[in-house]
């Protein structure tokens, strides 16, 4: 069943993609946000939700910021936190992911937060974990709360995304999170324009509910109410996507005058980590319609939210 | 040694009847019991399959599957004959692997192997193994599959050498720099998930030039049989029917996992459906089920790649692609296109089919021919338990449905190598 057909009411078990998230949830993750926003505005920004469990962060690929905030999350929700860093892999000392995952479980873990290299790895440690399990990103497939956190900046603007539209331009290919805003925003009412080098946009992807392609930077834009600027994922291609930096910066960059196309308001999204100058100007990543910043901190916001609605909110 | 199988049909017939088996040879029909008699319980008998890919794992890597419980899984499966393949470690390049094989698969009294060796030496694509030497030591053909022969001109060179000692070169057609890092069928399923795409064209591309390859020996009177393993996209077929008409000695086949299953399995993320070429879309599937039944497609083979649970347990990425299902395939194609294709065209695609392919002589249930038969019960519907297949993979993505079609009795040689009778 596709994403966009699922209009279950039940309450997922697990975050891995939004395919079994209904609008009505991911609304109420947005609509909880709130409230953790304002637990993290407090002289003590602690909540005893979650006390007396144990969340553990599995990251099998490297990650600081993401890590960090789920981990600052859970632990602002009272929750204590087991780090396990699995390195590069797991698998290349012998061990299936299988296996690392009914380790873990014997130390009496609530919920997962997975990273991984390969898309789906999440899926497969829900299948052995027995616990909840929320995707942090698992190689290009999915990563749920960023695109969470991007809706949740974009409604925090604009008090709604329904009839908004936002521009996604940059490495399309190698990227979770395009695949999850593609994925999630059209649920919340958005349409999303996908941009970026023929090479780098997979031509399937526009077959998706409200989803559209261009690789024109400046059809996409206009009429945007938010644009965001994808990191060039050189790490994932392998050669051969690209002329150059130089000539893709050129054609695609988010700047000031590309901006001067979308609407008056528009504001600026970036996933992070930027390649300034690259697919992002300093000007537009610095400047007044940049949300960058509160990105970061929404994300925050939002882990808690996740974590509170798989954990606790349980009917 | 003789055996008597009684209360068996003939496939093709109602009658029921019984055959003698003596000293490795079928003696006659409805003759007077002699020796040991078996109840066949109106099975239909039909001569034993021939299996043209089939990983064994020896020498090497026989923790995912050796010798003794491959060529068992073959023999449940109803095979008489196994070709195996040699991209194990090592390679089997030497004459003197291909004669240990041998000698040792002929003490086990299961299915009969007739190993494969390697193309190239190391199966590196590079420098032609010996294969004069190969071919006297009694490899069956010569392949570097495991791995694609990027390398024209070796091929070429093989395909040569290969003609001029009356042998088949089996290849698999996959351009590697088309494929780059795809681990299952580009398109939208391949995107939806986010998993980097094996694109149709990567087998066309390379199909369409080893044809060329051919056309241009047989130009020169150098008619190079080529095999094309596991073909499993489209169009690929569509070039390996003009290959034909061009009367081109280019031959195919196609496996029961490309024909069941597409790439929609993998939104489990589950590896088991991970094989190279990749599971590809419905309308493919349904071409080379046109193809089978046209005739465009020579035969059926399963490809049986055996892995540890382990190993299919990693993520997609790092998990090794391949199904080992050599004890399902004949329950697999006769519960599922039994109406479509019939019976006796399955039988054919395993049995005659694979025959040809290798220019060996054609199977027969005749007095006078090899006893080289299984009895098969094409009634009872039993469901599939990898628990108890004799390979060591014992994992499927068929574990848990309802097949019909399960041999009952394996005759190789004239000795039973497997019953349930």
């Amino acid at each position: 069943m596709s994403a966009a057909t699922t209009t279950t009411s039940a309450r997922p078990r697990h975050l891995l993609d939004f395919t079994e998230w209904s609008p009505e949830r991911l609304n109420a993750i947005l609509d909880n946000a709130d409230t953790m926003l304002q637990v993290l505005d407090r002289p003590v920004k602690k909540v005893p939700a979650l006390q007396g469990m144990t969340v553990c962060t599995a990251f099998f690929e490297s990650s600081t910021r993401t890590r960090t905030s789920f981990e600052l999350a859970a632990r602002r929700m009272s929750a204590d936190v087991m780090t396990f860093a699995a390195g590069a892999s797991s698998a290349s000392k012998g061990e299936s992911l299988r296996d690392t995952v009914e380790v873990l479980t014997q130390y009496k873990v609530d919920a997962y937060i997975v990273r991984h290299h390969a898309a789906g790895a999440a899926h497969l440690v829900a299948r052995y974990s027995g616990k909840p399990v929320i995707n942090a990103g698992d190689g290009r497939r999915a990563h749920p709360t960023q695109a969470l956190l991007d809706a949740y900046t974009i409604r925090q603007e604009f008090g709604s995304l329904e009839g908004k539209t936002v521009a996604i331009l940059g490495d399309v290919r190698h990227s979770r999170v395009a695949r999850s805003n593609a994925e999630l925003l059209p649920k919340l009412g958005a349409k999303v324009v996908l941009c970026g080098p023929a090479t780098l946009l997979p031509a399937e992807l526009g077959t998706l509910p409200g989803v559209t392609l261009t690789s024109d930077p400046q059809a996409a834009v206009r009429g945007a109410h938010a644009v965001m600027a994808l990191r060039l994922q050189q790490e994932r291609m392998g050669g051969g996507f690209l002329g150059s930096l130089q000539e893709y910066a050129d054609t695609y960059q988010v700047n000031e005058g590309l901006m001067q196309e979308a609407e008056s308001g528009a504001i600026v999204l970036h996933p992070g980590p930027m390649n300034r100058d690259v697919e992002i100007s300093h000007e537009a990543a610095d400047g007044p319609r940049s949300r960058i910043l509160k990105q970061v901190e929404n994300g925050q916001a939002i882990r808690m939210s996740v974590l509170y609605h798989l954990l606790v909110g349980r009917e | 040694m003789t055996i008597t199988i009684t209360n068996i049909k003939r496939i093709g017939s109602d009658q029921t009847e019984s055959v003698t088996i003596e000293n490795g040879t079928i003696k006659g029909w409805n003759l007077p019991a002699e020796g040991e008699t078996i109840d066949g319980q109106g099975g239909t008998v039909a001569p034993a399959f021939t299996e043209l890919h089939a990983h064994l794992r020896e020498p090497g890597q026989t923790e995912k599957e050796d010798l003794s419980s491959g060529l068992a899984a073959a023999a449940a499966g109803g095979y008489g004959t196994v070709v195996s393949m040699p991209n194990t470690s090592p390679v089997v390049d030497d004459p003197a692997i291909v004669r240990s094989l041998i000698q040792k698969a002929q003490g086990l009294g299961f299915a009969r192997l007739r190993p494969a060796a390697a193309l190239t030496r190391g199966q590196q694509g590079e420098a032609l193994a010996e294969l004069t030497y190969l071919k006297e030591a009694g490899a069956a053909m010569f392949t570097d599959d495991g791995r694609t022969n990027e390398n024209a001109r070796t091929l070429r060179l093989g395909l040569e050498t290969a003609a001029s000692l009356g042998m088949v070169v089996s290849v698999h057609a996959e351009d590697a720099s088309l494929r780059a890092d795809g681990v299952m069928n580009e398109g939208a399923v391949s995107e939806a998930l986010g998993l980097p795409g094996n694109p149709a064209a990567a087998e066309a591309a390379r199909v369409a030039r080893d044809i060329e390859i051919v056309a241009g020996l047989h130009a020169q009177g150098r008619p190079a049989r080529l095999h094309i393993q596991h073909l499993s996209t489209a169009r690929a077929l569509d070039l390996v029917r003009e290959a034909k008409k061009r009367g081109l000695s280019v031959t195919c086949e196609v496996c029961p996992h490309h024909l069941t299953l597409t790439d929609e399995a993998l939104r489990s993320f589950d590896a088991i459906y991970k094989v190279a070429p990749p599971l590809r879309t419905q309308a493919d599937a349904e071409h080379l089920l046109e193809g089978l039944r046209d005739g465009s497609v020579d035969c059926l083979a399963t490809d049986h790649a055996p892995h540890t649970r382990a190993e299919k347990e990693r993520d997609l990425l790092e998990a090794p692609s391949g199904i080992a299902y050599i004890e399902l395939a004949f329950p697999l194609m006769y519960t599922r296109f039994g109406e479509s294709l019939g019976l006796e065209r399955i039988i054919e695609l395993m049995t005659t089919a694979p025959a040809r392919v290798m220019g060996w002589p054609e199977p027969s249930l005749e007095a006078g021919a090899p006893a080289d038969l299984v009895v098969l019960d094409l009634e009872t519907e039993r469901t599939v338990e990898p628990a108890t297949f004799r390979s060591k993979a014992k994992f499927t993505p068929w574990a848990g449905e309802s097949l019909k079609g399960w041999p009952l009795l394996t005759v190789v040689d004239g000795k039973v190598a497997y019953r349930r009778v």
